[in-house]
């Protein structure tokens, strides 16, 4: 019963800490705020054909505030090469081959891929088995490659139970 | 202690606002519209954060309560600001754009 009324309790939990940081912190938004978390994922559900579970919690935090650790070290580092003259630069396209299946954790790992600055997700295979990246600048294409696997979907993979 | 948040406040301003313009610098300087795409991935993740975190910070002090929603503004951008710039780029190799011609790599065909 409770699971067909929160289908998704992370998410309704999400909503409802969401809308009290937009409209302050008042019994009266308390109680909105719970009608939406139950509403809103009910209404949405035929949008979430197979969300994997959020299996580490912990896990998922440390990789937050590892991404966001890497997008200030990584914006030093392009702030340079922006700088810097642009006949320097060596762009490429490079595959990742991808080992997540999950279309959740893939659109995670692009985003992750995206904010981090010098690189941007360009597209993912028909078949989710590749995802094509475009990079500002790259000494060797294996290095990124692995560094994306290994420190972005490795933590991924842990995360959710795919 | 008024002054101390207001250096504070001044330098988180400070450094969004030199990422902010060094993303737009990109978006002159850099020569193929792929590169171009990184210019505003740069000025809405260290730039906007530089200047959420100036806002978190004063506000929270002149209004003696913990300012919070502008984690909501980054929440939202980090959402939507990689989907924008995959669909740009997505777009720019179906439109099979120019690029530099000693990128290496090829862009896949739409």
């Amino acid at each position: 019963m409770i699971r067909k009324l929160y289908p998704f309790p992370t998410l309704s939990v999400f909503l409802l800490l969401m809308w009290l940081l937009l409209s302050g912190f008042s019994a009266g938004h308390l109680v909105l705020g719970m009608v939406l978390a139950t509403v809103l994922p009910l209404g949405t559900l035929p949008f979430w054909p197979n969300v994997p579970r959020l299996r580490n919690f912990h896990k998922l935090v440390l990789f937050v505030l590892m991404v966001h650790w890497d997008i200030v070290v990584a914006n030093l580092s392009v702030a340079r090469r922006i700088l810097g003259s642009p006949k320097n630069l060596r762009p490429a396209f490079v595959e990742v081959p991808l080992d997540i299946k999950d279309d959740f954790a893939i659109t995670l790992l692009t985003s992750t891929v995206s904010l981090t600055p010098g690189t941007v997700s360009a597209d993912i295979s028909a078949d989710a088995s590749r995802m094509l990246v475009h990079a500002l600048h790259v000494e060797d294409e294996a290095v990124l490659v692995s560094q994306i696997k290994q420190r972005y979907e490795r933590r991924l993979k842990e995360i959710f139970e795919c | 202690m008024d002054i101390v948040i207001e250096y504070i406040t001044a330098i988180f301003l400070l450094i969004g606002g030199v990422f902010a313009l060094i993303g737009s610098l990109g978006l002159v300087r850099l020569p193929d519209f792929f590169l171009r795409l990184h210019g505003p991935t740069k000025a809405t993740t260290l730039g906007v954060g530089g200047t959420i975190m100036a806002s978190l910070v004063y506000f929270s002090w002149s209004e003696h309560t913990l300012h919070l929603h502008e984690i909501l503004i980054t929440l939202f951008l980090f959402i939507s600001a990689p989907v924008s710039a995959h669909m740009l780029a997505k777009a720019a190799m179906h439109r099979e754009l120019k690029y530099r011609e000693d990128t290496r790599g090829k862009p896949w065909k739409q």
